[in-house]
């Protein structure tokens, strides 16, 4: 009896252990190399010899790394906002106002991102070569909605089409417009969906790779994992890893911060509308 | 268009209805309403759910527009004017407070929105508070207050914004049973004090009864019939409205006319026994079908043989004060109950009862009332 109990004890503990493992490995192989310079790279010891932070510096004063950063930092940015702001007006009229084909409408929103970006990328090239945004971070925030907004649409949508209707009408008749109506009354009710939707769009954009790697071509106009992905050694039949391993540790601190920061909204978001509270 | 004469027509009244009817889609919901509210009363309209009521008072609130009619408030065309410039406050089922904001901002975010300078406004407020007794309540949220409490705010949030007409949308209908009671008596304190007019939604008959100045009985999206309670609960109209107002509810026996008097009609009652009615006849003639209607207060035990008719008791319902009996006469559609205050009774006992002419509705087979005489002991209230 008493065994059985710790056998099931154990195994569970086990079990989390080897999910834990899989989970955390990689990344923290990534900050053990990250420690490492020369031919210690190609050792695999598990556990660092040195805190040897050189790669750390050594991607800021070899790299250009600290404008991509901050690239990627204001096309994110720019992104979420953006993002949101359309998000919510969109929702407003798709949750609440009575048209015809509202439903056909939300369909496409979500169709638009069954595509995969490869399908719509030489689209976008010339959309953006005729706006005159080729090599501008503007093109990329542009092109980053396209997968963006169908989620945000589509969460705030079901979260405000759950707020009752007659907090709406009760503002009404107290006289407020729609925008008031958004900003005073749903907003404040709304944060959980914001953030949980806002995160997701952060992180999307701050990882997207193809759109960048062809709307842009010099090097300060490069987001983050384009900096990563053509950082280039001392010769150019070195690669060098030390710094990749460094630039992807610094650019995840950001979005492990954020998680954390926004942590219990996140959840409440997620499950927000599933239960009736 | 027509605003001026109407406005020297009606004088007194606070919300005038000329034909108005709504359909959704295909679904007719109300259908040529006239109606008119006078100005300071308080007006229920009762009915059963889906009669319309609830479209009806959203349509005055315009939350919903009609489609066909005219509504007029306060003697001017409101048909399309914005909800919030018909200067009125609307009290919802579910209180419908802003969940995010205090108490205080709860009732301060209209004035804000209506630009009423801020010491008005609060003086406004604290005002509102103290009528309702809501004071000690202003800070916290919604989520912290009662069900009663929510309630008084979303009362004082109509308060602050001193319209000329409340709606109020079944506001007692989330309460529980003895809140409601006490909730009942202090909005008809509230509105003594107020002197507004108000118009309530309601589809429970006793909050309709004891609320009311006057009573508007809708229907499956008509009007049934207008009057004080007293008025509608003694000189029904329709067999509808009969039967919805009073609980118990009213019984009907069904049977034809035998004969015909001056304000007398004498019923024979299918199943045996006759029952003699002070109503005027009108167009009715001897052999017409029609339902006689009585309240289970009026139905009076006689002795032996002598009454209308006998039946036998099935269930005594004791309820201290009263007893309730329901009667079974298999021939009649529906059971018959009877109110008794004095006597006792027990199941299977076989009792004779007598229909009081005085007290007898009689009902024409298209449930129209025949006007009763007034020989009968029917107190006289209101008039139309």
């Amino acid at each position: 009896m008493k065994a059985g109990k710790l056998a099931k004890g154990t195994g569970f503990y086990l079990l989390v252990a080897v999910i834990v493992f899989s989970a955390v490995f990689p990344f923290y192989y990534a900050i053990l190399s990250s420690m490492k310079s020369g031919s210690e790279l190609f050792r695999s010891d598990l556990f660092p010899a040195s805190w040897n932070l050189g790669n750390y510096r050594s991607v800021f004063r070899d790299q250009p790394f600290a404008t991509t950063i901050w690239n990627s930092l204001q096309v994110s940015f720019a992104v979420v906002a953006l993002s949101l702001f359309l998000a919510i007006t969109a929702a407003f009229a798709l949750a609440r106002i009575q048209f015809r084909g509202r439903a056909l409408l939300l369909l496409t929103i979500l169709g638009v991102s069954m595509f995969p970006q490869v399908a719509v990328l030489s689209g976008m090239y010339q959309m953006i070569r005729a706006l005159g945004l080729y090599n501008h971070l503007l093109g990329l925030v542009l092109s980053y909605m396209i997968f963006t907004l169908p989620f945000t649409v589509w969460v705030l949508t079901t979260f405000m089409r759950d707020l009752p209707k007659e907090l709406e009408e009760a503002a009404i008749l107290e006289g407020a417009s729609s925008w008031v109506i958004v900003t005073r009354v749903f907003l404040p009710l709304m944060w959980p969906a914001l953030v949980t939707t806002g995160l997701l769009a952060f992180i999307a954009a701050w990882n997207e790779f193809l759109f960048a790697l062809t709307f842009t071509y010099t090097e300060s106009q490069r987001t983050v994992p384009l900096g990563i992905a053509l950082m280039s050694g001392a010769s150019p039949h070195e690669l060098p890893w030390g710094n990749i391993m460094a630039a992807s540790v610094i650019v995840t601190v950001p979005l492990i911060g954020l998680v954390l920061v926004f942590q219990r909204r996140i959840v409440s978001g997620l499950t927000a509308g599933a239960v009736k509270g | 268009m027509t605003e001026p004469s109407t406005t020297e027509s009606h004088p007194d009244s606070a919300i005038l209805l000329r034909g108005i009817g709504k359909s959704f889609g295909r679904t007719r919901v109300l259908d040529g309403i006239d109606l008119e509210v006078k100005k300071g009363e308080l007006c229920v309209f009762v009915g059963p759910s889906g009669c319309g009521k609830s479209t009806l008072l959203r349509l005055i609130a315009g939350l919903e527009s009609a489609t066909e009619g005219e509504l007029l408030i306060g003697g001017q065309r409101m048909n399309d004017v914005a909800p919030s410039k018909r200067g009125l406050a609307m009290v919802f089922q579910s209180y419908a407070l802003y969940p995010h904001m205090t108490v205080y901002q709860n009732l301060a975010f209209g004035l804000s929105l209506g630009k009423t300078e801020r010491a008005e406004a609060d003086r406004r407020i604290k005002e509102a508070a103290r009528m309702l007794q809501i004071e000690p309540l202003l800070d916290r949220l919604p989520k912290q207050l009662s069900g009663g409490q929510r309630q008084r705010v979303a009362i004082g949030r109509a308060i602050t914004r001193q319209p000329r007409m409340y709606l109020f949308d079944e506001p007692l209908s989330n309460l529980d049973a003895s809140l409601r009671v006490s909730m009942r008596a202090e909005l008809s304190r509230l509105h003594k004090e107020l002197r507004t007019t108000m118009v309530y939604v309601t589809h429970d008959q006793v909050e309709a009864m004891t609320l009311a100045d006057r009573i508007v009985v809708l229907n499956v999206g008509h009007v049934e019939q207008v009057g004080t309670p007293l008025d509608v609960y003694h000189r029904p109209r329709t067999l509808f409205a009969a039967g919805f107002l009073g609980s118990p509810k009213m019984n009907f026996l069904r049977g034809k006319v035998t004969e015909v008097g001056e304000h007398r009609v004498v019923v024979g009652l299918d199943g045996g026994g006759s029952a003699a009615a002070h109503v005027e006849p009108g167009i009715i003639q001897v052999d017409d079908a029609v339902t006689v209607g009585i309240r289970p207060e009026h139905l009076r035990v006689v002795a032996g043989d002598q009454g209308a008719f006998s039946a036998t008791v099935q269930l005594v319902e004791n309820l201290g004060d009263h007893l309730l009996l329901h009667l079974d006469r298999r021939q009649i559609d529906g059971r018959i109950i009877v109110k008794l205050v004095e006597r006792r009774a027990r199941e299977g006992d076989v009792i004779g009862f007598e229909l009081p002419p005085e007290d007898c509705h009689v009902f024409d087979d298209s449930g129209v009332a025949l006007a009763r005489s007034d020989l009968g002991a029917a107190p006289r209230s209101g008039t139309d």
